[in-house]
């Protein structure tokens, strides 16, 4: 059992709490440097998938998550900051600067879809969110001569300083160090007064008013953050897919996110990568299973869907907390033992209360 | 005599055909404690709105040391010094206490976001700044216990400390208390009692309140603003408003 | 000529947004929950139709009312059995669990063997059948659709009106722990809620069946049926059935007098306009919080 005497206020404002965090972390680092001499090529690729999602997972966990603001149409600015990437590295463009230039678009695209959040909350704000998702999956298909439509947008390999990233390791050291920035940017602004504004502004509108935080400026900044974030995550899987389609990007796609998020455990930096880590390991487990079920059930289309939507109600049902809460329990139970009670994270019976007055 | 911070003249405002505020004026002296006073539905609340920028009045001015508030946007006014409480806690659930009071703090803000979002030295400079504090609403309201505790799983009683203390951590020169001790049982009271003169005295912020307790009422007031049905009848010292005969009668209903 | 032809048309297809938009505002109205898999139950409905037709050989209007039977115990059923444990939680973790019902109702179907994802086509005694008025040439199966829309809503409007249904909806959605005390048998209303709402998809379901026949991924216009629902203003009942027929002819005009590609993306603009303008529909009421 640990016991943390807080002796100065760095200690909370620190990224690291206390020496055995760090120590966990250095060696997670160490594990994640060293992978590619560990993992096979095929097992590297899905690392790379993993950190982009988790990119993803990152920028809607920091808009629904800490903002509060539900946005059922992420899949657009994955798209944007993807079609973006493709055609500013087919003209040439160094690799920072168009990773840059798609973050922009990305936020831009985002300010737009979060003006509708200055007028309006909840299910409306979900709904406007769906519809800027469908007009930009149908703006990215039907405007062939820049996207090349439904016949799909081939994409070269990633190239930083004039030299071509197409091993897997390479492409690996890209997605993580992205991933690594994103991480600490977030923590950052959590730990900041803007990262506390955001928090506010989903749990008492009037009241961060009154504390003189200007809602339509921070709702905006959540959005466009958000926006640049999932734009980043984009431009990096243009160059691992190598090709992109208007059919990567619709709403599905969003609603997947949605629910990827939702099982890492909405709320919490760690609920992002574990999400990611989620739904690409998903399709592996269940390939991995159905030799063992019988042929009919093993064989058809809709098992995966099923799957996916038996572990997310399972989740909201018994541990809402999602994945992240699993992992907090048992390392709650490790850290008190023998001390822990199952009592120490009961919820409260909670009766509904009236969401549309907040 | 010290002169007038905040200045009220000819408040009105109507919802529907109810007139919630009726031609309402009084000034608040730099440094007092003046207390809102009535049977529910006076309109206290509502004058309290209005100061917060939260309702437009239909007509009248509001001005905060001769700064006129009517054209001031809702979230500029913790900027110029107003805090306040709400009637019914409006905390931040899902977040701790010293999150919350963090977030009182808002207004003190000194960085910009590209600087938070590399969190560069002046950030956490800044970031230690607005812990000390808040750490000192800390100590004057004794929530060390509860500092790290999330505010859904606090008890009534605490909440309301934490929303004062909330309001204290914005250093503001005007603090609007709504009902401060609504809820709260003799001890709490009696805390609140103290934690008010404390405030006027100590901190030297002026304190503009309603409340339902006559005993606070009389114990901690400089002034006493009666109102009833939306008009201010009755203002002065507590004694002189609580043996004003329109305030019996507002309370207690005419003789027979 | 061709103007009123399309109109019809537009019309018919906007009854049936009407009718899933009504599903979600009605779970909305009771339990202030937005059950995405409204479109998967209209799915089921329209299978549960085609099973009854061809497996239990009932004639049409014996199927159609079997199903909605059917898809009334299975609404009542996923609230008992999904919905009920998870009543307190945040609105947001509830809209998670209809998308995972919809989710795993899309998957289960397509594992059925005789179903997998192929078309299927529901024998309807009227199909073939065409109206003549005036000049106008139109499908049997856009009048029975319009029809079965205005008889549901009539009911719909007696049920609420000349009961205390309507008004138990609405207070145990305000404030559930006030309804509990005043003896309003929440957990059974909101079982007999999401029953209605699954029944209205299951006339839907079958209702659709003739015009783009019974597939696994016919739920997917359950999300055009939001815009419809948002546009009517999300609690309002006349409201959804308004709003699913705006989007229904504006939908049929873009179809004919647009490029290609504005058809799909009409009802998303429509309803992004509507909430620049009023933001809370036609017939949403403005609630503001009082402090």
């Amino acid at each position: 059992m640990r016991f943390l005497f807080k002796t100065d206020y760095d200690q909370d404002i620190r990224l690291f709490r206390h020496g055995g965090q760090r120590f966990w972390y250095a060696l997670l680092g160490i594990g994640l440097v060293a992978a590619p001499w560990a993992l096979s090529e095929y097992q590297l690729a899905q690392a790379s998938l993993i950190c982009i999602y988790g990119i993803v997972g990152l920028g809607l966990m920091l808009l629904t998550g800490y903002t509060g603001l539900v946005s059922i149409g992420h899949a657009a600015f994955l798209g944007v900051g993807a079609y973006a990437e493709a055609i500013l590295a087919a003209r040439g463009w160094p690799l920072p600067l168009s990773f840059a230039a798609a973050m922009l678009l990305s936020a831009a695209v985002g300010v737009v879809v979060g003006l509708p959040a200055l007028r309006v909350r909840g299910i409306y704000l979900a709904i406007a969110t769906l519809a800027f998702g469908f007009i930009v999956e149908e703006i990215i298909t039907r405007w062939e001569a820049l996207t090349g439509g439904n016949s799909g947008l081939p994409v070269a390999a990633a190239s930083l300083l004039g030299r071509a990233l197409d091993t897997t390791a390479e492409f690996y050291f890209l997605s993580l160090a992205c991933a690594v920035l994103a991480a600490v940017v977030v923590i950052n602004l959590l730990r900041s007064p803007t990262g506390r504004a955001f928090i506010a502004i989903r749990d008492s509108e009037i009241s961060a008013q009154s504390m003189g935080i200007h809602l339509a400026r921070y709702k905006t900044v959540s959005f466009a953050l958000s926006a640049a974030l999932t734009g980043l995550a984009g431009a990096l899987y243009a160059h691992k897919l190598r090709f992109l389609s208007p059919d990567q990007f619709t709403v599905i796609q969003s609603i997947e996110l949605l629910m990827m998020v939702f099982i890492g455990g909405i709320g919490s930096i760690h609920g992002a990568f574990l999400g990611a880590i989620f739904i690409i390991a998903l399709p592996q487990a269940i390939s991995g299973v159905r030799p063992l079920l019988p042929e009919a059930l093993a064989s058809a289309a809709g098992l995966q869907p099923t799957v996916f939507g038996l572990i997310l109600i399972g989740f909201i049902l018994f541990e809402p907390m999602g994945l992240y809460g699993w992992w907090f329990k048992t390392r709650t139970y490790f850290s008190l033992f023998p001390f822990y009670r199952r009592g120490t994270f009961k919820r409260r019976k909670a009766f509904q209360k009236s969401e549309r007055l907040r | 005599m010290s002169a007038a911070l905040l200045q009220v003249d000819h408040l009105s405002v109507q919802f529907g055909g109810v007139k919630a505020v009726s031609d309402v004026g009084f000034a608040v002296r730099q440094g007092e404690v003046l207390t809102l006073i009535g049977p529910n539905g006076a309109g206290k609340t509502t004058v309290f709105n209005l100061i917060s920028r939260i309702y437009q009045p239909a007509s009248g001015a509001i001005a905060l040391d001769g700064v006129d508030l009517l054209r001031v946007a809702p979230h500029r006014i913790a900027a110029l010094g107003i805090a306040r409480t709400f009637q019914n806690i409006e905390l931040f659930e899902n977040a701790t206490v010293l999150q919350n009071l963090l977030i009182g703090c808002h207004t003190h803000r000194a960085t910009g976001l590209w600087q938070e979002l590399l969190f560069l030295p002046t950030v956490r400079r800044e970031e230690r700044k607005l812990r000390e504090r808040v750490e000192q609403v800390i100590d004057l309201l004794d929530l060390q216990h509860h500092r790290d505790s999330l505010v859904a799983g606090l008890p009534y009683g605490v909440r309301k400390v934490v929303e004062l203390g909330r309001a204290l951590a914005a250093q503001p020169r005007l603090l609007l208390l709504d009902e401060p001790s609504s809820g709260l049982n003799v001890e709490e009271t009696d805390d609140m009692a103290f934690w008010i003169q404390d405030i006027r005295d100590d901190l030297g912020v002026t304190v503009l309140m309603v409340e339902h307790d006559m005993a606070l009422v009389s114990r901690v007031s400089d002034r006493v603003l009666a109102m009833n049905q939306g008009e201010v009848i009755a203002h002065g010292t507590p004694a002189e408003v609580q043996a004003h005969p329109a305030v019996v009668e507002a309370y207690l209903g005419k003789a027979a | 000529m061709q103007l009123l032809q399309i109109l019809v048309s537009g019309a018919s297809q906007g009854c049936i947004y009407g009718l899933i938009a009504i599903g979600f505002v009605l779970i909305y109205k009771a339990t202030e929950t937005v059950n995405f898999a409204q479109g998967e139950l209209m799915m089921l409905g329209a299978f549960a139709g085609l099973a009854a037709a061809t497996l239990l050989g009932l004639p049409y209007w014996a199927a159609f009312l079997a199903a909605v039977a059917a898809l009334a115990l299975f609404g009542l059923a996923t609230e008992r059995v999904v919905l009920r444990p998870i009543l307190g939680q945040p609105a947001f973790a509830i809209v998670m669990v209809t998308i995972g019902i919809g989710y795993v109702a899309r998957g289960l179907i397509t594992m059925v063997p005789a179903i997998g994802t192929d078309t299927h086509a529901l024998p309807t005694p009227f199909q073939d059948e065409l109206v003549r008025l005036g000049g106008l040439v139109i499908g049997m199966e856009h009048v029975v659709v319009i029809g079965t829309t205005v008889a549901l809503c009539a009911l719909l409007f007696a049920l609420f009106r000349l009961t205390k249904v309507g008004i138990a909806m609405q207070a145990a959605s305000q404030n559930q722990l006030a309804a509990y005390y005043m003896g309003i048998p929440v957990r059974r209303l909101n079982g007999l809620i999401w029953a209605i709402s699954a029944a209205v998809a299951a006339v839907a379901g079958i209702l659709l069946a003739p015009i783009t026949f019974v597939h696994a991924n016919m739920g997917f216009i359950g999300l055009k049926a939001f815009p419809a629902a948002v546009i009517g203003g999300f609690g309002s009942l006349p409201g959804a059935i308004v709003g699913g027929l705006i989007i229904g002819l504006v939908e049929a005009l873009a179809g004919f007098y647009l490029p290609e590609g504005f058809k799909d993306t009409a009802a998303y603009v429509v309803v992004l306009l509507m909430l620049v303008v009023k933001p809370n529909g036609l017939f949403g009421e403005t609630m503001h919080k009082k402090v």
